[in-house]
């Protein structure tokens, strides 16, 4: 998650490597790519589209003149940029991706496959309800596979990512209270300090203030502090459960009861629900809301960065609150509620996350992984992840410092413990692994654990590239322990890129192509 | 069970290293009771199984490709080169992460430097980040972004915003202190959002090509948007008209967001979208989201990097500028693709197609007894005023398979004196035969 040592740009430190020249700079099968203002041309174009008939424009006298600077590329020239650019980047598909927190588990294609049947693809979120019964269908199993696995009355499908569906079941509580004529008066939410960067943003989106919870020395809540941080102030809690150190808060229930005792919510930070799915239901546990990420335990990939899905589960008592629109069904068929105006019932929604129904595409996708794994295969999918994560723990902790005594849920977390004195730090550590063919590891996250080394395997690593990969970095700690530690700081070497000037970057940002911008960079 | 490669004997004798029994020996924290609970769900199933129960579903639905289309309002259906869909489904760009470790993701930060420019250019900014969710959030943001610049309150919005813009805008940029008001806005361009503007006022948020289709000149609203000390945001939600209408930027506006879901991207039942949100430099450290830097590595080779994390929430926590870390990478690299592919050149022919396919379908239409055209300046995009309840004739329509367009009901369902009116889109896949069909089918239904 975090991308260095707290988040500080780092710089590379001036250490000779040798490598290999070469006349192009290639090397081999990784070809240097310009971008595509460098190469493309004004006009040159791609696409073969009629001529224009010459009809008399419309558009009030607002014609746009003159270049946009916008280059265009012949397709097979797109086609070979884009693929030389693919083979610079890591991916699931090319080996572990132990990325504690993110969940980077196998993206069946079947689900691509069906995301894209023009029965999903090609309707548009306005067109006549009657049209997109299948659709409305669509959400509504989706919605129902989400209630049973969470042991939840009701979810809201339009969030559109995690942290947006953080936002959703946060507005929502925020309703809630405004509907007992508490809003003004509760304006704390408490989070744990191991909390993602993102339930303290959100609380503070929707104007609350944000406490921390202290752990206690196991990597839990420390229950007694916050009980005793409990008041008539506060709105709601805000916990990861399985949490970010990979433990489960086995107080959950009281810490649930606790706060309901004094009056407020218990918003659950779902990214994790992988480790329990099929295992247990949240509901049963305690929870008000829970945001479900599809693109972690549900398999929609990640694409570089999104899109994500966040449907947000809730409790009786936030279930009036939900956003529009939802789908309800009848005898007649399925229907949409796209406006308060056109509640019924209890139901007095908030209003609106965003501007459509939420991220479909995502929908068909997660939802053909829940056919594919039905309730048996996602059970057996969270016991593999768990099992996974310990044999991990296990195997590693022989060179490396767990931060923490006993077995974890389905991510193993470490800490720099085992590099001290070797001059070798935790983003050393990681960066080595990139030369060794793996994507690093979480780093500095959660921020509780000094030096933070969070991985997580998934379900979808077998035994064998377990072993490959635990063998891999026993051997790295074997060599930071010998006193390598110029390879560690140098490293990587082999990748497309060395260690990038993040510093730099920061400090005159360069955010868009400019034709000067070469001849400013080299001025520097 | 395809997707698990461990077996029994795998299991067993990684448990054995573990020093675990059992499996649930590893979920010993869970309450006893709340293990493995009861699923009412089916068992696991192989793929044809899924593909027919998925493609039952699918097969409900009226796809836009079937028969005539014009359905728009805030997502349109467009064409999308084989290229960009046979890329984007490359392992090295679908199953990776979010670039946090720039030696093993240039790919993407390339990409997106890209995506980051092109998005500048079209918008006539000077910096764009690397996507929002979509169009609708984006708008909020922009919102939440001028309160924080300008320090004030007020969030004006013109009454022509697309409503369910509007919508999310009033409920997050409203969160805390926020106040949303909204203009009085005619189908036919009339807006009083100027009179509006007052020293409480952040920002003003109008949209072009506007809800009912209108191209909106800004320049005048940038003025009196900046005399008073406010913003202006420029809201596109059809990407592919920046390549016929005078850009934002160059009217004045302060912060353009949009919609980028017409260039490379399917319409997907309204989902997943990509969000553009572009600025001034002097606004750029004041941006939610994303942003993607050029730097150098240590052999002094040029590359990127995700840069000013400063502001964001895994670094800033309850301070960031927003809550979002998910943005829609994938969704921004078809953009970049479809947009490479187009070029300038392509763009401008595709934007010329889309507007004289809705001038065609507007004059065919219009020409029918009772149709009124309320437009006079517009895109793609238009809005006739029917002599009935415009969803009456949608749904008459339908049953005939033309997809008419959206009626203002649904919109608008408190609005009575909008019940009238149909939102038509036309792009560059309309065909004369469909525009027949539709104003053959009208004339019959009215």
């Amino acid at each position: 998650m975090s991308m260095n040592n707290q988040g500080r740009p780092s710089r590379p430190e001036d250490i000779e490597v040798q490598s290999v020249e070469t006349f192009t700079g290639n090397r081999a099968l990784q070809i240097e790519e310009a971008l595509i203002f460098e190469t493309g041309h004004m006009a040159a174009t791609g696409v073969d589209l009629p001529e224009p008939k010459g009809t008399r424009s419309r558009l009030g006298g607002l014609e746009r003149k003159g270049t946009m600077n916008l280059p265009g590329l012949a397709e097979p020239e797109a086609m070979r940029h884009f693929v030389r650019l693919s083979q610079k980047n890591y991916a699931i598909d090319m080996g572990p991706f132990p990325l504690g927190s993110c969940t980077m588990k196998h993206n069946p294609r079947l689900n691509e496959k069906m995301a894209r049947l023009p029965g999903f693809a090609e309707i548009h979120p306005l067109q006549p309800v009657s049209t997109v019964q299948g659709a409305l269908e669509l959400i509504d199993t989706l919605a129902g596979w989400l209630k049973e696995l969470t042991g939840m009355p009701a979810v809201a499908m339009s969030p559109k990512a995690g942290a947006h569906g953080e936002l959703c079941g946060m507005v929502t509580i925020k309703a809630a209270l405004e509907a007992r004529g508490e809003a003004e008066t509760r304006t704390r939410v408490l989070a744990p300090e191991s909390a993602h960067g993102t339930n303290p943003a959100t609380a503070a989106q929707c104007g609350f203030t944000v406490d921390a919870i202290p752990a206690d020395d196991t990597g839990r809540v420390d229950i007694e502090a916050f009980k005793a941080k409990l008041g008539d102030d506060v709105a709601a809690i805000m916990v990861t459960n399985p949490n970010t150190c990979g433990l489960f808060e086995r107080d959950i229930r009281e810490m649930a009861d606790a706060v309901h005792e004094a009056g407020g919510y218990f918003y659950c930070d779902g990214a994790n629900f992988n480790a329990i799915v099929g295992k247990v239901k949240p509901g049963d546990l305690g929870i008000d809301a829970m945001h479900i990420n599809l693109h972690k335990t549900f398999s929609t990939p990640h694409g570089g960065g999104g899109p994500g899905s966040g449907p947000t589960v809730l409790s009786e008592a936030l279930a009036p609150f939900a956003p529009i629109p939802y789908v309800v069904s009848d005898a007649d068929g399925f229907h949409l509620i796209e406006k308060r105006s056109q509640e019924e019932g209890d139901h007095h929604s908030f209003g609106r996350m965003t501007a459509f129904h939420g991220q479909m595409g995502m929908f068909v996708r997660a939802l053909t992984y829940m056919l594919s794994h039905g309730g048996d295969g996602l059970r057996q999918a969270a016991e593999d992840a768990v099992l996974n994560a310990n044999y991990v723990l296990a195997r590693l902790s022989a060179e490396m410092t767990p931060a923490f005594e006993g077995t974890c849920m389905h991510e193993a977390l470490f800490n720099d413990d085992f590099l001290k004195d070797t001059g070798v730090g935790t983003l050393d550590f990681a960066k080595a692994m990139i030369d060794e063919g793996y994507h690093p590891m979480t780093m500095y996250f959660p921020l509780v654990v000094h030096g933070a080394m969070l991985i997580e395997p998934t379900e979808t690593e077998s035994r064998h590239e377990l072993d490959l990969f635990c063998d891999a970095l026993l051997s790295l700690a074997k060599e930071a322990k010998a006193g390598k530690a110029d390879k560690f700081k140098a490293a990587p070497v082999l990748s497309p890129r060395r260690r990038l000037d993040e510093t730099a970057a920061a400090r005159k940002p360069v955010l868009r192509w400019e034709p000067s911008n070469d001849e400013s960079m080299a001025a520097e | 069970m395809r997707y698990l490669p461990l077996d029994t004997e795998d299991r067993r004798a990684m448990l054995d290293v573990v020093g675990a029994k059992a499996i649930d020996e590893l979920f010993a924290d869970v309450p006893a009771d709340a293990l493995n609970p009861p699923l009412d769900l089916p068992d696991h199933a192989g793929e044809f199984a899924v593909e027919r129960q998925m493609a039952a579903m699918a097969g409900k639905n009226r796809a836009a490709g079937a028969g005539p289309f014009f359905v728009g309002a805030g997502a349109y259906r467009h064409h999308v080169p084989a290229t960009v869909d046979h890329i984007i489904q490359r392992s090295e760009f679908l199953t990776s992460y979010t670039p946090y470790q720039p030696e093993i993701a240039q790919g993407t930060l390339q990409y997106l430097f890209e995506f980051q420019t092109q998005v500048a250019s079209l918008t006539g900014m000077d910096v764009a980040n690397a996507s929002m969710y979509d169009g609708s959030t984006a708008c909020a943001e922009a919102a939440l972004m001028a309160r924080r610049v300008t320090r004030r309150d007020g969030i004006l919005m013109s009454g022509s915003l697309h409503p369910h813009y509007e919508s999310v805008t009033r409920m997050n940029g409203g969160l805390v202190g926020g106040k949303a008001t909204v203009s009085e806005a005619s189908p036919d361009g009339a807006d009083n959002v100027i009179d509006l503007i007052s020293d409480e006022t952040a920002c003003v948020i109008v949209q072009t090509p506007d809800v009912f289709g209108n191209v909106v000149d800004l320049e005048p609203i940038a003025k009196a948007a900046h005399d008073k000390g406010a913003l202006l945001v420029a809201v596109v939600t059809e990407a592919v008209s920046l390549g016929a209408l005078k850009s934002p930027g160059e009217m004045g506006a302060d912060i353009v967001v949009g919609e980028g879901q017409s260039i490379g991207n399917a319409l997907n039942f309204g989902g997943p979208y990509v969000g553009l949100f572009a600025t001034r430099q002097k606004f750029m450290r004041n941006m939610p989201g994303r942003l993607c830097g050029e730097t150098v590595d240590a052999g002094g080779k040029r590359g990127f990097v995700l840069t000013l994390s400063t502001r964001e929430q895994h670094i800033r926590r309850d301070k960031a500028t927003s809550n979002i870390c998910t943005n829609s990478g994938l969704c921004a690299l078809a953009f970049t693709i479809h947009m490479t592919l187009l070029g300038e050149t392509g763009l401008r022919k595709l934007a010329t197609l889309n507007h004289e396919a809705a001038c065609a379908t507007a004059d065919a239409l219009s020409a029918i007894d009772g149709v009124e055209l309320v437009n006079d300046a517009f895109f793609n995009e238009f809005t006739l005023r029917l002599p009935k309840d415009a969803a009456e004739v949608v749904e008459a329509l339908a049953a005939k398979d033309i997809l008419a367009g959206v009626p203002g009901s649904r919109l608008w369902p408190e609005d009575e004196s909008k019940h009238n009116l149909l939102i038509v889109a036309a792009t560059e896949l309309t065909q004369d035969k469909d525009i027949e069909a539709f104003a053959n089918a009208l004339k019959e239904v009215l």
